[in-house]
């Protein structure tokens, strides 16, 4: 317990990672980053009073984008200094996340999940396959379609899988 | 100035205050997660949201759910409001009794438990069971560990058992450091924190509390949420209170609750530090397991209550 309080204290915070002392190569990206994320700010404060609540259903997905999620939400990126969270049920939500085209048995899940959501909602689809179902193509039997065909879409973010910067952005466009 | 003000003052700040603390503790644990974190009034911006929007009912909801969110809220607020966390004296003083407190807790969570029932979903009336059979345990270990401070104090009003400890000089008594670590064990386990439940999980099958208002949305989202940080800022005032009351103001003027204010919060600040390195160096008991750890506190405070007996009764 205490080696790991020390190496807490040792490694610090390091959110923010800014050109001078951010890691190798990716000063130009963080400060990009950041300054989206001051924008995605502005543009939730003025949306939802500042909170910004997000069920992400994986409609399908192949864990890609999950993975670039779970990026945006670490200490490097760390999205949720910017107002944003991830919540447990879509009750609480106000943005849907879909990765994934969306497969037949997802399909009610996904339409159930939208009904759930109080107003106002929006919905975000992520990645290629959530596009236009991407790699796993449309004539697949175990396929429904891609998301805009299930349930209304807000905005599309490409990418296999979109990084953390380009989700920021995202999120930012369906908000305004 | 009348006590009657400061009394309202007190049980305001008692509501205002703890989103705020609830915002320090989560900050705390994303520094020490070396994160920024979304900062200390990020709770109330969540609640200001929450009430602006739509609720969403399911459709075999009954009154039980609809009603759920106010009696919460107001059993919550209730006890919050009695508990003295700047004046040791204020006209709602006589009401605020240990065992009284306890059963305005005990109200709000038999309601929580049968909306969480009500909806009929598996993860409600799974939260619902889990609840009630840790309440079941924590609620006697509470109880015990207060008996231990009231015993010597002859009652079981706060106000009365604060000016005991107040005017008793400070002696060694090692029946109130059992009483102590029961107690904060026990706060942990009713504030659902780690390691008896996690408030920020998304895995329905490890939640406690949180599966309960799974269906849950807009403005009774918002009570919901606002009552379990309320009812967090009232264990750790109900710890100040018992264990480490010097700093209360025992006289309604201004600056004496000024001071007792600034006291208060320090406390408080050391409490949520102490609470969030806790969290952040421990892992989630197994859910079989907490009856033990609940258990292990029933027999601390137990042995306090003997030791009490053994060793300052006459002495």
């Amino acid at each position: 317990m205490l080696r790991i309080l020390y190496q807490i204290m040792k490694v610090g915070t390091i959110t923010e990672a800014s050109l001078s002392n951010g890691p190798f190569n990716q000063g130009e990206q963080s400060t990009r980053f950041e300054l989206l994320g001051k924008q995605l700010e502005t543009a939730i404060k003025k949306r939802f009073q500042g909170s910004l609540a997000i069920r992400l259903v994986d409609a399908g997905s192949c864990n890609g984008c999950e993975l670039e999620i779970h990026a945006a939400n670490n200490a490097y990126y760390d999205i949720e200094r910017f107002g944003v969270h991830f919540t447990a049920s879509p009750r609480f939500a106000d943005m849907l996340l879909v990765t994934g085209p969306v497969s037949i048995n997802m399909k009610t899940a996904l339409v159930l999940t939208y009904e759930a959501m109080p107003a106002p909602k929006l919905v975000l689809a992520m990645g290629d396959c959530a596009a236009n179902c991407g790699v796993f193509g449309v004539d697949n039997y175990a396929i429904a379609g891609s998301v805009a065909d299930i349930i209304p879409v807000d905005a599309v973010v490409y990418g296999c899988p979109p990084s953390p910067t380009a989700l920021i952005q995202a999120i930012l466009a369906t908000l305004e | 100035m009348s006590s009657m003000f400061f009394q309202c003052l007190q049980a305001m700040l008692m509501l205002l205050m703890a989103p705020v603390l609830a915002g320090f503790l989560s900050t705390l644990k994303a520094r020490l997660q070396n994160r920024h974190g979304a900062g200390i009034l990020q709770p109330w911006r969540d609640i200001r949201k929450l009430f602006g929007k739509e609720v969403v009912l399911a459709e075999h909801a009954s009154w039980i759910f609809r009603f759920t969110p106010y009696i919460v809220f107001t059993a919550t607020a209730m006890a919050a409001s009695v508990v003295p966390a700047l004046l040791l004296d204020t006209p709602l003083s006589l009401t605020a009794d240990v065992i009284a407190l306890v059963a305005l807790l005990g109200l709000a969570r038999f309601f929580l438990a049968l909306a969480g029932m009500d909806i009929g979903t598996a993860f409600g009336g799974m939260g619902a069971s889990r609840e009630m059979t840790f309440a079941a345990l924590a609620e006697p270990a509470m109880l015990m560990s207060v008996f231990v401070l009231a015993i010597g104090a002859h009652s079981t009003n706060l106000t009365t058992m604060i000016s005991h400890t107040l005017t008793t000089p400070l002696l060694i008594q090692p029946s109130i450091a059992f009483a102590l670590v029961a107690m904060l064990m026990v706060a942990i386990a009713e504030a659902g924190r780690i390691p008896i439940d996690n408030p920020t999980t998304h895995l329905e099958l490890t939640m406690i509390h949180e599966a309960m208002l799974l269906e849950y949305s807009g403005r009774h989202l918002a009570l919901m949420e606002w009552a379990s940080m309320v009812k967090l800022l009232l264990f750790s005032t109900l710890i100040i209170d018992l264990f480490i009351p010097w700093g209360i103001s025992v006289e309604s003027s201004f600056i004496g609750v000024l001071l007792a204010f600034v006291i208060w919060l320090l406390k408080l600040i050391v409490l949520l530090v102490a609470l969030a390195v806790l969290e952040t160096s421990l892992a989630k008991l197994r859910l079989f397991e907490v009856p033990q750890y609940l258990g292990t506190a029933f027999v601390l405070a137990f042995l306090g209550l003997i030791l009490h007996y053994m060793l300052e009764v006459g002495a």
